[in-house]
């Protein structure tokens, strides 16, 4: 796990990359936990509301609606920010978006920014992008610091360091405080306001000294050219006053039409990700006011493949998403792999559908297949994003694509041709099961088929298989309701 | 009524029992159960690991299986879904207008088997024996693609003699999955942990769940550490009366 690229993909596969997760006992009972309290926490606080399943239908037509007109939204956007005196940047792709605020940092002559939690500039690499130009990022966020300290990967959504338990924290801040700035407290324990309280020292510095800032947006209105950061300690909102010159790395998909829409999404969000009826902290901003704030306020429009999932209208469902994570506290697959096993700064089941789009399929094409399609996530979507449906439609996809990429089709698909041929024959079926009935006999013990040895050991290392009948069901009814032949079909 | 019973592949070659107690039970209560012998498979199989063009042959082929039949009932959650939600869009996606029509005739008459005998036939109490200690796994197809809710614990309640205890963390996936229990083994094999420690907690000595599929997994690791908890069909539980054969 090297902290040296965020952006890492494709090698290794899902599957293999569980493992490390799957094989960390401790590990996992820190993401059973984790899950387990914020899963009850959402369920409580979604309970109150009558209307919550109205308010869930209205988010995700504000979403759908929304991304059906998004270039109109987004021009409208960059004309509300720049008459409140903010300057708007297009960028293409992660090195466009990179190279922007490179320059921006450089210009202001400073060689250190403070940050705000922000997914869009995880995505992107640019801590690593602007420790290349020797600029010093600095995560503000306390799950942030904690994986910024341990070099460490973020492993969920809202709580990048779900993974790690205070034992683990205390011992990262105490070893590694020091080389990023104030060092931890003597004899720190591992209480929690006590590790706290180290953090909160740590980063006082930083926010008193820094002048340049980066965030990213969970919101930014068309209507208004507001922006707007909705967070739980504040740290952001230090970082988004007190320095000199802000710049917002935001997705495009971020954008809403008017003010009024904040009324849905200030519900959904907070009841969605920490289980709370309300955010502690919502911070807007509009443009620069003279003498209050930052003097220099830069957002930059990320795109970053998002035009090209805007273009699939299955798989754009995805960038409704409001990053509140409900769908990873769900999911039993992220509950037992954790988020690093998802390759990419998405994890848990919204990363297995928007990962493969942001990037392409091909270069993420185990993603679609690390759900058992059991629905919870759907359920628990606050804006109704069809994760099964999208999923399932994206294994459609690396299967085309792995097709057009090869010469030979690959085992599963002969398989899959193999196992079509006789299933559209019931003469075929019916002797295909009488093969599978003497084959399972030969190789049970007793009945039962134990540990096999290739392709099927993942299934038989740890489950016992019935032999298979005899009779099948056909048999026994062809035998018991005899009647005139039918022919072949 | 003209009923069909689709029986799915795999209940047809692993578990003909299901089939023959739904037909057991549907005749107890007074109804004829026809089996046409052209079906095979829905392709779930084939649609959930993403092979569409592979799918299509046999969505055409259940479409003709069953276009004569008033209901057409299964005993599994996950094909019902497959056939009333996947083969309209794959027949909207791939198939011609005359497939298309077809598959919209012949899709919502598919029932799950628990949801045929308590929305359909009105009926929970169908008159069943089974003297056991037994607990309930709702299958992630049953409870959160079908909706089925309570349909099916509602008609284990009626069974004579049964103690009927609840499973903890009733609603978490078993890990199976289909291919899923192939492709990401070890992630399968940790779920499944979780959900054999909470079934042999209930002290049960059988567990039930409406598709076979989850019960072979779950049931094959209970079987594989020697847990003494069986498998049942919930089907196979309603077909059970008392004097018969246990």
């Amino acid at each position: 796990m090297s902290p040296d690229n965020v952006v890492w993909l494709g090698s290794p596969g899902f599957p293999e990359a569980a493992r490390t997760a799957l094989a960390d006992p401790q590990l996992r009972r820190n993401l059973r936990k984790a899950t387990t309290t914020i899963r009850d926490k959402r369920l409580a606080a979604t309970a109150e509301l009558d209307d919550w399943e109205q308010l869930r239908e209205a988010g995700a037509a504000l979403k759908r609606r929304t991304l059906r007109h998004l270039d109109t939204h987004l021009l409208r956007l960059e004309d509300s920010v720049t008459r409140a005196g903010g300057v708007v940047h297009w960028a293409a792709d992660a090195a466009e978006a990179n190279r922007i605020v490179t320059e921006l940092v450089r210009a202001t002559g400073e060689s250190e920014v403070v940050k705000v939690k922000s997914m869009a500039t995880q995505e992107i690499g640019l801590n690593e992008a602007l420790a290349e130009a020797g600029i010093r990022a600095y995560e503000t966020d306390l799950a942030e610091l904690i994986v910024q300290l341990g070099a460490d990967r973020p492993s969920h959504i809202l709580v990048p360091a779900i993974h790690r338990n205070r034992a683990e924290i205390r011992e990262i801040f105490v070893r590694r405080m020091a080389e990023w700035g104030r060092p931890a407290p003597e004899g720190l324990t591992d209480e929690p306001r006590a590790l706290a309280e180290a953090a909160r020292l740590h980063l006082r510095e930083k926010f008193l000294r820094a002048r340049v800032a980066v965030s990213g947006a969970n919101f930014a209105i068309a209507e208004t050219g507001t922006v707007g950061v909705v967070e739980s300690e504040g740290n952001g909102r230090m970082c988004l006053t007190l320095p000199e010159t802000l710049i917002t790395v935001m997705g495009i998909e971020k954008v809403l039409p008017q003010w009024q829409d904040l009324e849905v999404f200030l519900q959904l969000l907070p009841r969605s990700s920490t289980g709370e009826r309300m955010n502690p902290y919502t911070s807007t901003w509009r443009g620069v006011t003279p003498g209050d704030g930052p003097q220099a306020f830069h957002l930059v429009l990320l795109d970053n493949g998002r035009t090209a999932t805007l273009a699939d209208t299955v798989g754009r469902q995805a960038l409704g998403c409001i990053r509140c994570s409900a769908c990873l506290n769900v999911c039993p697959v992220y509950e037992r792999t954790g988020g690093h096993a998802y390759g990419y700064v998405y994890p848990g089941p919204i990363g297995a559908i928007l990962t493969p789009q942001l990037v392409g399929v091909e270069h993420a094409d185990t993603l679609p297949f690390a759900s058992t399609l059991c629905g919870a996530c759907y359920d628990a979507c606050p804006v109704k994003i069809n994760i099964p449906e999208v999923l399932t439609h994206l294994r459609a996809k690396a299967v085309e694509a792995k097709r057009a990429g090869r010469r030979t089709p690959t085992a599963e698909a002969l398989a899959m041709k193999a196992a079509t041929s006789v299933l559209t024959s019931p003469r075929r079926f019916a002797a295909a099961q009488k093969a599978a009935a003497l084959g399972g006999h030969l190789i049970a013990r007793r009945g039962v088929i134990g540990p096999l040895p290739g392709p099927l050991h993942g299934w038989t290392d740890a489950r016992d298989t019935p032999a298979p009948p005899r009779e099948s069901f056909r048999g026994w009814w062809q035998r018991t309701h005899p009647q005139p032949p039918q022919g072949d079909q | 009524m003209r009923i069909a019973l689709f029986i799915t592949c795999f209940n047809d070659t692993m578990y003909p029992d299901t089939g023959k107690a739904v037909v057991t039970v549907l005749e107890r209560l007074g109804h004829t159960v026809e089996f046409p012998l052209a079906q095979t498979c829905c392709g779930q199989m084939h649609f959930n690991t993403g092979y569409r063009p592979e799918a299509m042959p046999l969505v055409k082929g259940f479409a003709e299986a069953f276009a004569n039949y008033d209901a057409i009932v299964t005993p599994s959650a996950s094909c019902a879904g497959m056939v009333r939600e996947s083969h309209p869009l794959l027949a909207e996606q791939l198939g011609d207008t005359g497939l298309r029509r077809q598959v919209a005739e012949v899709a919502p008459r598919v029932h799950e088997f628990t949801e045929f005998l308590v929305d359909v036939l009105g009926v929970t109490d169908v008159g069943a024996y089974f003297p056991h200690r037994v607990t309930y796994h709702p299958t992630c197809h049953s409870l959160r693609g079908l909706r089925l809710g309570d349909k099916p614990q509602r008609l284990l309640r009626e069974v004579h003699g049964i103690d009927l205890v609840e499973l903890p963390a009733a609603d978490s996936c078993c890990g199976f999955g289909g291919t899923f229990a192939l492709k990401n083994a070890e992630t399968s094999t940790a779920m499944l942990g979780d959900k054999m420690r909470n079934v042999v907690a209930t002290g049960a000595d059988v567990l039930c769940a409406a598709d076979n599929s989850c019960l072979m997994h779950i049931g094959g690791g209970l079987s594989r550490l020697r847990t003494g908890v069986g498998t049942l069909h919930l089907a196979e539980i309603l077909a059970r009366t008392e004097g018969a054969d246990q």
